[in-house]
């Protein structure tokens, strides 16, 4: 299970809108206690492939957030990325290119602006399983 | 020398390459990995020409990626 604040989600959201028609993209950091995943803080990077259906994360903000998590005694938990036209569930892309089987991949669906959808996967090799979300 | 791995101060011999570093630390998919030294990208292509030096600064990092190519 992985949990998120709803100002995390909106900040996501927000950034997402703001981004069309690109996919945007970021990180998420947090703590692990037991079996669950708590997000404590949500990354908004740039897409430098400034594309509606790729992207890939900016090393150099990349690298600052991971810097600013280890500051801030928190580690890095996966990352998140919208799909615009698109539903919630990992692309053979995502799959292709998710090698962290322990990474929570977060999707959100904007092909419904106005019923947006974030779901959470874990990814290894070709199978995707969905992860329990929870925002409040 | 004494360098610094993500984060982690590490005492290694003089003349160790970035390459070898990436054995050393059993950095996992390497072939994903690029990696900066005092902020600077060195290109995977690059890592076994560049020779660390006492006090340098290292992070891996892993592409990330992915998109919505492809799916309908």
């Amino acid at each position: 299970m992985i949990k998120m604040n709803r100002s995390d989600y909106e900040k996501i959201l927000a950034h997402a809108l703001s981004e069309l028609p690109n996919e945007a993209c970021g990180l998420i950091g947090g703590i692990i206690e037991g079996e669950n995943k708590i997000v404590k803080k949500v990354y908004l990077l740039t897409n430098i492939d400034k594309s509606n259906e790729h992207f890939s994360l900016d090393p150099k903000e990349q690298l600052a957030a991971v810097k600013d998590m280890r500051s801030e005694g928190i580690m890095p938990l996966g990352n998140w990325h919208s799909h615009p036209e698109s539903p919630s569930r990992p692309s053979e892309e995502d799959k292709r290119l998710a090698y962290d089987s322990s990474a929570s991949y977060m999707i959100l669906s904007l092909m419904d602006k106005s019923a947006p959808v974030l779901k959470s996967f874990k990814i290894h090799g070709s199978e995707a399983v969905t992860e329990e979300l929870i925002i409040e | 020398m004494t360098i610094t791995v993500s984060g982690n101060k590490k005492e290694k011999n003089d003349g160790l390459t970035l390459a070898q570093l990436v054995i050393d630390e059993n950095v996992e998919t390497p072939q994903y990995v690029t990696a900066s030294v005092n902020e600077e990208f060195v290109s995977s292509s690059d890592f076994e020409k560049t020779v660390l030096k006492d006090g340098d600064n290292i992070e891996f990092l892993y592409f990330m990626g992915g998109g919505s190519y492809g799916i309908y």
